[in-house]
């Protein structure tokens, strides 16, 4: 089983979807036990994949490799390292949360939500599972239908536009990218990921190729300013689709940096790190004062979003071992804390059916459970150190920090605003006085909803008091691709240096293991 | 050439089968009159099959017959394949259809059997006088087919429209032809081809321009498809089907022959013509469609925007850029019939919808075929992992490696254009309120072909090799010689 341990995690979801759709006279009722049951499954197999993997192995893992499309010489092509086996994680992980709280908020047409989102969790999977470019194409990109169908059919009033927003800003994107993953594949002769870093490509050729991926993972990121699809998405989705776009969709941005811009055009990537910088730190000031006028709490924490992706980026392109480093963790600590957070939000939007902040207040008497765990991801959110969002934020700006100190003294001041703009949301909705009888009166945490944010709260603190538990795992891969990066971007300065005439000329011999 | 290869018809075998079988079964539809119509549809669509059946037990090596008017090989055959697969769905998409709107005519199959029998004929010839048969014996039982709902006044002027038009353009085709007539002198396409390699003359080049308007034409590519949305409007909407799917094929295998075998050293010259053409396509087939609210001529656009597609293919002028406008054209097919087949659906109080709008909250009223029209309208947008999105791939890909990035990148950006008009029906659908459900006008053969579509679009990712491997040997005929 261990070796095909990713095929089954990414087609698990679809037998969900077969029940469902087969199953004669199934209830919406028993759709949910259904979705709910493959889920789990789903994310016991990927703990099961956790327990088996090589922690140290800077390599891919449970591999597995079958023909596909030989006329194309397109391969399936699987395996995980410890970039990407966290998100595979964090999908299974976070798909039957998602279920579990959509439960009594999804009223209508249950059965198809249910569906949709099975759907939507094989996509996930492949997506940070495939090791072949047109593979991992196909599983990016079709995480635009389930998610458009999410939004548009269970989203709030203005749900039509965003999603409209959603789908076509982000395939705007992808096809760029489509266009340079041909071109690489013209010019590598190979679809294979692992393959495709053994490129001679000319400086000219990376730029271009750069600037189609960045297209489509800086719309996806969200980078300022192709970030203003997700405010609307995040509001206008049900809580489900927001905790799985904050939770998910959005590191895919990342990811796609990491597997592809990075390691595959190293040259270009150095060449534009000044450019990301700057929209990363514009990103983390900007948003984060965004956030900080903001009326509904789901568009507070979708700016929020943002801004800490700001640090990923800003990361991302330090090309130090602490900066990447520590924008992994960012990612995955982000990805447990907005999730939490949207989770929270759809707690009490669930009893009072409005996100408008004004309308809370004195939450901390009548709901005190509520309140804690509230507190301990807005405190996460801030980077309070022994949460996980200390962990990743300071990392990264101990990388930035090496690399360009302006940089990371920007980026720093962020920092501050986003303890603002939490802080003052928590003391709106939790303390002052109760304004609203209806907002007063409204019971604590259920039973089930306690026990989907248990987990995440713990989650929260134990990554922030012991980060080296993920950490072991991501920095040996981050090592290897930072080693053949710095070789390969350092021409790029003795180039500067020698006046830049050879422009287009330089060649790469650097191999990737 | 012997006076024995004139009688070496066994090639054209089915094209002879059909056109006796047509005869015959018209005899058979005089005696019997409009009544019979259902029984002649049948045999019509048996006289397909027998045809497709010969078709297969011919070899399908080059070979050229009467004198190289036609040739068969493994190109001519594969779409020979390709058109009589399309015509039997289109005739089995008619049967309810022309029953409900009591049009039930035992001319219609028949028609449709001379055509598809031009279709035929135009992806074997070989020579411009052939061509010329092919294609008029296509188009005129088209315009027929246009207007044959004689009482209505949007059929008439659909098919006089289509008439006029086609009329033009054929006449643009002679005039070409006679040009190249007169600078290469011959009118068969080899000939053409080595007479243009000794030397290149500019008569020729314009001869050429003007066979490849008309052949712009019938492919209503981009600035000649002024009259597709009309006449897909206007036709009934069974014939809108026929329309849609097959001559395109057979059109473009005729422009794909023509250029590689007449023209070949003069690709540079026609690249440039289809690079705009195909880019002109793709923009007005994406931006005229968003503001349509009829469905058929939103469909009319789309075509539009689907031969811009099929046209970046062939702008590449590589084998794997003809492979890949197989593949296209094959993918494209299946995904029209399949939404027709919903469209034909569209009906309450015995009156056929044509509205977008008529769709509203599909997904309550009827989820299967919501679900249906959601998952071709996502795989005519190219989203993975659907069909679609393999069609468009293999085009693009073969656009970069001829080094066509601009056409590219314009290409992928109008794809994004028009999902836009394609998700608006997946919204209309499912995030709007129902209206009335649609009743009647349900037909079993319609929800097969409907759902074997459906399933092809799934399922192709599975096993996407043996499609894109046929395409390719079928096109090596034009690049073993060359």
């Amino acid at each position: 089983m261990l070796s095909h341990i990713l095929s089954l995690q990414i087609f698990l979801p679809l037998l969900g979807v077969l029940a469902i759709l087969v199953w004669p006279k199934l209830s919406d009722g028993g759709a949910k036990w259904i979705a709910l049951g493959v889920s789990t499954l789903v994310f016991i197999v990927s703990c099961l994949m956790m327990v088996n993997y090589q922690s140290g192995n800077a390599g891919f893992q449970f591999v597995e490799k079958a023909t596909w499309f030989p006329a194309l010489d397109l391969t399936y092509h699987l395996g995980v390292d410890g970039i990407s086996v966290y998100f595979v994680l964090l999908s299974t992980f976070l798909t039957p949360i998602c279920i579990i709280s959509a439960w009594h908020a999804i009223e209508k047409r249950a059965k198809e939500f249910m569906i949709a989102f099975l759907v939507l969790e094989m996509f996930m999977v492949g997506t940070f599972c495939a090791l072949d470019a047109v593979l991992f194409y196909v599983f990016f990109e079709g995480v635009l239908m389930p998610m458009f169908l999410i939004i548009g059919v269970w989203g709030g009033k203005n749900r039509i536009y965003a999603s409209f927003k959603f789908f076509l800003y982000t395939l705007l994107g992808s096809v760029l990218m489509l266009v340079a993953l041909l071109a690489l594949y013209f010019y590598t002769g190979t679809t294979d990921i692992t393959e495709m870093a053994n490129n001679d490509l000319t400086r000219n050729v990376q730029i271009w190729l750069w600037l189609a991926f960045f297209a489509s993972f800086a719309v996806k990121m969200p980078m300022w300013p192709v970030h203003t699809w997700l405010p609307d998405a995040h509001v206008e989705a049900p809580t489900a689709g927001s905790v799985i776009l904050a939770g998910v969709l959005l590191k895919m941005g990342g990811y796609g940096f990491l597997r592809f811009s990075l390691p595959i055009l190293p040259e270009a990537s150095a060449y534009f790190t000044d450019m990301v910088f700057v929209l990363s730190i514009i990103a983390i000031i900007y948003t984060a004062l965004v956030a900080l006028v903001q009326e509904d709490m789901k568009k507070l924490i979708a700016y929020s979003s943002v801004s800490h992706m700001g640090f990923v980026t800003l990361g991302i392109f330090t090309g130090t071992q602490q900066g990447v480093d520590g924008a992994m963790f960012q990612m995955l600590s982000h990805g447990i804390i907005s999730a939490a957070l949207f989770l929270c939000v759809g707690v009490v939007y669930d009893r009072l059916h409005t996100r408008e902040i004004s309308r809370y207040g004195g939450l901390v008497k009548n709901m005190p459970k509520y309140a804690t765990v509230f507190m301990v991801l807005m405190l996460g959110s801030v980077g309070l150190p022994g949460t996980s969002g200390f962990v990743g934020e300071f990392i990264t700006l101990l990388g930035t920090f090496q690399m360009n100190t302006i940089a990371a003294v920007f980026a720093t001041t962020g920092v501050v605003f986003g303890a603002a703009y939490m802080l003052v949301l928590y003391r709106k909705v939790i303390f002052g006085e109760q304004k609203n009888v209806d907002a007063a009166a409204m019971p604590d945490l259920t039973r089930t909803e306690f026990a989907i944010l248990a987990p995440l709260v713990l989650m929260v603190i134990l990554f922030g008091v012991a980060p080296n538990l993920i950490m072991k795992n991501i920095s040996p891969p981050v090592a290897a691709l930072l080693a053949n990066y710095q070789k390969e971007s350092s021409k790029v300065e003795t180039m500067a240096s020698a006046g830049g005439q050879t422009n287009g000329a330089v060649k790469s011999e650097a191999g990737h293991e | 050439m012997s006076d024995f290869s004139f009688l070496q018809l066994t090639p054209l075998v089915p094209e002879i089968f059909l056109a006796l079988s047509g005869l015959a079964l018209l005899v058979l539809g005089v005696f019997n009159g409009d009544k019979s119509s259902k029984q002649i549809a049948w045999l019509v669509m048996i006289a397909f099959a027998v045809a497709g059946a010969l078709l297969l037990q011919n070899g399908w090596e080059r070979a050229d017959v009467l004198g190289g008017m036609f040739v068969m090989d493994q190109f001519a055959g594969i779409l020979k394949l390709m058109l009589l697969l399309g015509l039997i769905v289109s005739v089995a998409l008619s049967v309810k259809y022309l029953d409900d709107e009591k049009m039930a005519r035992f001319e219609y199959p028949l028609l449709i059997l001379f055509s598809g029998l031009g279709m035929m004929l135009m992806v074997s010839a070989h020579d411009l006088l052939s061509l010329y048969m092919g294609l008029e014996l296509m188009s005129l039982a088209s315009y027929v087919l246009a207007s044959i709902r004689r009482d209505d006044v949007r059929s008439s002027e659909a098919g006089l429209k289509y008439f006029i038009l086609g009329s033009i353009a054929s006449g643009m085709l002679l005039f070409g032809a006679s040009l190249i007539y007169g600078y290469t002198g011959s009118t068969n396409f080899t000939v053409i081809g080595d007479t243009l390699q000794e030397a290149n003359s500019v008569g020729a080049m314009i001869g050429m321009v003007f066979i490849l308007s008309a052949l712009a034409f019938k492919v209503s590519a981009v600035p000649f498809h002024m009259w597709t949305p009309d006449v897909y409007e206007g036709a009934p909407t069974s014939v809108t089907a026929f329309f849609a799917m097959v001559p395109k094929v057979a059109a473009l295998g005729l422009l794909i022959r023509l250029l590689f075998e007449a023209f070949p050293t003069v690709s540079a010259q026609w690249m440039q013509i289809i690079w705009i053409l195909s880019a002109l396509s793709m923009a007005v087939g994406g931006f005229a469609a968003l503001r349509q609210e009829n469905i058929k001529r939103l469909l009319a656009y789309s075509s539009i925007g689907n031969m811009g597609f099929a046209l970046v293919g062939l702008a590449a002028g590589s084998a794997e850029g003809i492979a890949s406008v197989i593949v296209y054209l094959a993918i494209y097919m299946v995904m029209t019939a399949g939404t027709f087949g919903i469209v034909m659906n569209m009906r309450r109080n015995g009156h056929a919808l044509e509205k977008i709008s008529d769709l509203s909250g599909l997904s309550r009223n009827a989820p299967l075929m919501a679900y249906a029209l959601a998952i071709l309208m996502f795989s005519m947008s190219g989203i993975p992992p659907l069909a679609g999105f393999f069609g468009k791939f293999m085009v693009f890909r073969a656009a970069v490696d001829s080094g066509l990035y601009g056409l590219a990148v314009f290409g992928v950006l109008t794809s994004v254009v028009s999902a836009y008009y394609y998700i608006r029906i997946i919204k209309i659908m499912f995030f709007d309120e129902p209206v009335e459900k649609f009743e009647g006008g349900v037909s079993c053969v319609r929800n097969v072909i409907v759902a074997a579509s459906v399933i092809f679009l799934l399922f192709f990712i599975f096993r996407p090799s043996p499609i894109v491997e046929i395409s390719r040997d079928a096109v090596s005929v034009f690049f073993h010689a060359g």
